[in-house]
């Protein structure tokens, strides 16, 4: 199902560490229109619960996240 | 809540230990990234954080503050395992192999994320800290009564 969603915006957020996946998700997050979809790559685990807590805080959404092999992939969702 | 129904934060930052800055700017440096309003207010060995690498001091007492505790955040020792900058220089280089930033740019991710920084103007008086040695963001020196009424007002109060 993630395969066919449209993805407006790619990040590459591996290697970085604590609090830097969520920052750079946040930096982005204007740059996509309301109801985009920013695709991010993570390694960092912790981002796993702090992208989630990140799009409850600031009102956005999380469409997925999917752990695949050694990589976390977020598909987050503009809100407002 | 803040004035702008934004949540926010307000933290004291009294220590310059290299670890206790690291968090707080982590901590700071998240909660701007989850759109909250961010206030340190630094005090004491936390002025520090905000300084360039200069000497400070104007009276002998000051100037042996200046020399002992000179420099900017880049000379902050870790509050264990210090060795005499040894521990600054072996957590530096572990921090950076696993791709943390370092805390200069950490503080600098600060201000760019719109972290509010304030200084304790008592402090700089006493430390002999004047306001042009610290770096470009810090804002005007400030007072325990300007921190209190941001700390009535924040979701979240921290002291580090």
């Amino acid at each position: 199902m993630s395969d066919e969603t449209k993805v407006d915006l790619e990040l590459d957020l591996k290697g970085l560490l604590c609090p830097l996946p969520m920052v750079k998700v946040s930096q982005n997050i204007n740059n996509v229109p309301v109801g985009g979809i920013i695709r991010a790559v993570a390694t960092d685990p912790g981002a796993m619960a702090d992208i989630p807590a990140w799009a409850q805080s600031t009102g956005n959404e999380v469409v997925s996240a999917d752990k695949q092999g050694s990589e976390f992939v977020f598909l987050v969702k503009r809100v407002k | 809540m803040d004035e702008n129904g934004k949540k926010s934060l307000a933290m004291v930052v009294m220590s310059g230990d290299f670890d206790k800055l690291t968090g707080a700017f982590i901590i700071a440096n998240g909660a701007a990234a989850m759109g909250m309003d961010v206030t340190m207010f630094f005090t004491f060995w936390g002025l520090r954080a905000l300084k360039k690498n200069v000497r400070t001091g104007s009276t002998f007492f000051g100037k042996m503050v200046g020399l002992m505790y000179g420099g900017g955040i880049e000379k902050s020792h870790p509050s264990k395992f210090a060795f005499g900058g040894m521990g600054r220089w072996m957590f530096n280089k572990m921090m950076k192999s696993h791709g943390v930033q370092s805390l200069s740019e950490m503080r600098d991710l600060a201000v760019q994320l719109g972290v509010s920084l304030y200084a304790c103007q008592m402090s700089m008086d006493v430390m002999e800290i004047p306001q042009e040695t610290f770096i470009d963001g810090v804002q005007d020196p400030v007072g325990v009564g300007f921190f209190l009424l941001k700390a009535q007002n924040a979701d979240i109060q921290l002291f580090i």
